[in-house]
């Protein structure tokens, strides 16, 4: 009786997760402008309705702009933070590093009213970059949390056994650092990307005339006839964000195997 | 070994690590050709000591000479040293060709020198078919060859290793003692080792530092080590020893002799030169080791009339030799006796009476 309440509440728990998102592409192909059941037949109008809408490409293109910058930025700075925290001793580390972590947990919204509040002081005029500032402050406590994982999973000595053999510092990072945490690199550049991707919040507040994809999706709801194709882009995300993930997931696993480890529960 | 030139020159070393006082004025010289063992307990400083030389850890204080070099702010790729690391540090992405030719990248050889030196040090640790395969498919003893190959290939003058083999199972450590004992006479090259065994010292070592809390407690060869510990601690330290507590008598015969009495032996005489400070009249301490003292059998005495008697409280049988813990009349404490079993010599029972034969040579005089 209990393995079968078990499996009950893990259907539960499944469908409840999941089935929201399998409304997506359900509507999506679905041939009428109204979001609701029974289904009317497939179609594919809305995908190609995707094709001619520019301010959906501007939106896309301001998106990805914004998502690689940014994905740079935070490993650029995950990789820093994440080498000092587990290589070096300094005083008040723990603090330092929970400190760089805090965005982790702290509201967006907050983040997202004082960084517009900051602009707005300064008379200064939010954009793209003000979003990709934004963006990197919350995805850099990702980055570290991942590279974290790669340093400590490097043994420390192999660094000193390279300059031992007549190394400097700079080519023992080439040769021996950077390609035992590339793995590491490549799974933050990409969850760092996909978060970006996929935020709304700051990119809202801070966005001005110049929308990225979640802004603009937003605003077509307003448009009720607008909505199947709101779903076709809806379904498009889904597809690309877990694609990107399970390759982050696949770069992190073979760094490990690389460097002969156990895999003890990933990050994801 | 003091005869042979210096190619290690320690003079008054120190190291703080904030407000700890990690080395506390080491001063040695460590000989060319030689097999120079620090060894302790953890903690004693021992590894700081050996990533000093390497150049992974600066002086506080003192002088560190290389081949009369001094190596003030020298970094470690640039000392004539390297190290075999306790973890091995073999590169995971590269295989034991490529880890053992690493530290001839800089060199000016052509690729063809270059794979024959990789050669050359793969066949000279045994592992002569092995250069294409993967780090991560070597078992532990071969890490340990690799790391000894990728080390010797710099022909360094000084080669530094850090407990390497402690990761090691019993049987595979003592195949790798030989083995390193044999690579260090092939190559001439002096090796400094860091250990926590005493056995893996005494093995190994043409000369043993021991060291405790940051200083050497006592430098000799291991015969003098384990025959002269010049204190309780070494003594302690080095295998087995039973302490008595002696007075030293006032009545002492001269000539560079010092007359003790020990609880429950007797009187006994000894060299005053094992006390340099020269023995102090009244209460000290002897050490006698488990094999200077014998079980005597009916029909046998001791030379000189030696003997002691006392109770068997312990019986530990090992195969080859039996341990007996004997309790001599008027001695505080038990002694620990080890036995040769031989053929037709019966073990002692728990609780037997034994009488025991002493050597007053085998005797050291902590003072």
């Amino acid at each position: 009786m209990r393995l079968n309440l078990l499996a009950i509440f893990a259907a539960v728990y499944l469908l409840v997760l999941y089935a929201p998102i399998v409304l997506l592409p359900l509507f999506a192909f679905n041939d009428g402008t109204v979001i609701a059941f029974p289904l009317r037949g497939f179609t594919t109008q809305w995908f190609a309705a995707l094709l001619d809408t520019p301010a959906l490409h501007q939106a896309t293109f301001n998106s990805l702009v914004i998502a690689v910058s940014t994905a740079i930025f935070a490993t650029i700075l995950g990789l820093f933070a994440a080498r000092a925290a587990t290589r070096y001793g300094f005083p008040a580390k723990a603090g330092i590093i929970g400190f760089i972590m805090l965005p982790l947990v702290l509201p967006e919204v907050i983040v997202a009213i004082s960084l517009l509040i900051v602009l707005m002081q300064l008379g200064l005029n939010s954009g793209t970059w003000s979003i990709i500032a934004g963006h990197t402050l919350i995805c850099t406590p990702f980055a570290i949390a991942i590279l974290q994982g790669s340093f400590a999973n490097m043994d420390r000595s192999l660094e000193e056994a390279a300059v031992d053999l007549g190394e400097t510092a700079w080519s023992t990072f080439r040769l021996i650092t950077l390609p035992l945490v590339s793995p590491g690199i490549i799974a933050s550049l990409l969850i760092c990307f996909t978060i970006s991707l996929d935020e709304f919040i700051i990119a809202f507040f801070l966005s001005g005339n110049e929308p990225t994809l979640p802004v603009y999706l937003w605003g077509q709801l307003r448009f009720p006839a607008r909505l199947p194709v709101v779903m076709a882009l809806g379904t498009i995300l889904v597809i690309l964000s877990v694609l990107l993930l399970v390759v982050a997931e696949t770069f992190r696993r073979r760094g490990l195997k690389r460097a002969g480890l156990k895999d003890t529960g990933g990050f994801l | 070994m003091s005869q042979k030139t210096p190619i290690v020159t320690l003079t008054g070393v120190q190291k703080y690590y904030g407000d700890y006082h990690a080395l506390r004025g080491i001063t040695a010289e460590i000989g060319q050709g030689e097999f120079f063992s620090l060894l302790g307990p953890s903690g004693c400083g021992k590894t700081t000591l050996l990533r000093s030389i390497a150049g992974f850890e600066d002086l506080s204080e003192g002088q560190l000479l290389l081949d009369g070099r001094d190596m003030e702010g020298v970094p470690p790729n640039k000392r004539p040293t390297n190290m075999v690391f306790q973890s091995y540090a073999i590169f995971p992405h590269m295989n034991v060709a490529e880890n053992v030719g690493f530290g001839l990248r800089r060199s000016s050889m052509s690729t063809e020198e270059k794979r024959r030196a990789v050669g050359e040090a793969l066949e000279m640790v045994g592992l002569g078919k092995f250069g294409a395969r993967a780090a991560h498919a070597l078992s532990g003893g071969q890490r340990q060859r690799v790391a000894l190959a990728r080390a010797l290939i710099m022909k360094p003058k000084v080669l530094l290793l850090d407990e390497p083999l402690s990761a090691l199972d019993k049987k595979m450590r003592e195949v790798m003692q030989v083995e390193l004992i044999r690579l260090q006479r092939e190559v001439g090259i002096t090796f400094i080792l860091v250990t926590h065994d005493q056995e893996e010292a005494l093995v190994m070592s043409d000369r043993i530092a021991v060291m405790f809390e940051g200083e050497i407690a006592q430098l000799a060869d291991p015969e003098t080590l384990y025959r002269r510990p010049n204190s309780r601690r070494v003594a302690e330290f080095i295998g087995m020893m039973n302490f008595l507590p002696a007075t030293v008598l006032p009545t002492g015969p001269g000539g560079g002799r010092v007359a003790l009495e020990v609880a429950g032996l007797g009187r006994a005489e000894l060299e005053t030169a094992q006390c340099p400070g020269g023995a102090a009249i009244g209460e000290a301490e002897i050490g006698l080791r488990p094999e200077s003292l014998t079980v005597l059998y009916e029909g046998q005495s001791a030379e000189g009339g030696r003997e002691a008697e006392g109770t068997v409280r312990e019986v530990v049988y090992y195969g080859d030799m039996t341990y007996y813990d004997i309790l001599i009349d008027g001695a505080p404490s038990p002694v620990r006796v080890s036995m040769r079993n031989m053929p037709g010599r019966r073990v002692l029972d728990f609780g037997a009476r034994a009488r025991l034969a002493w050597d007053p040579r085998a005797m050291v005089l902590f003072c």
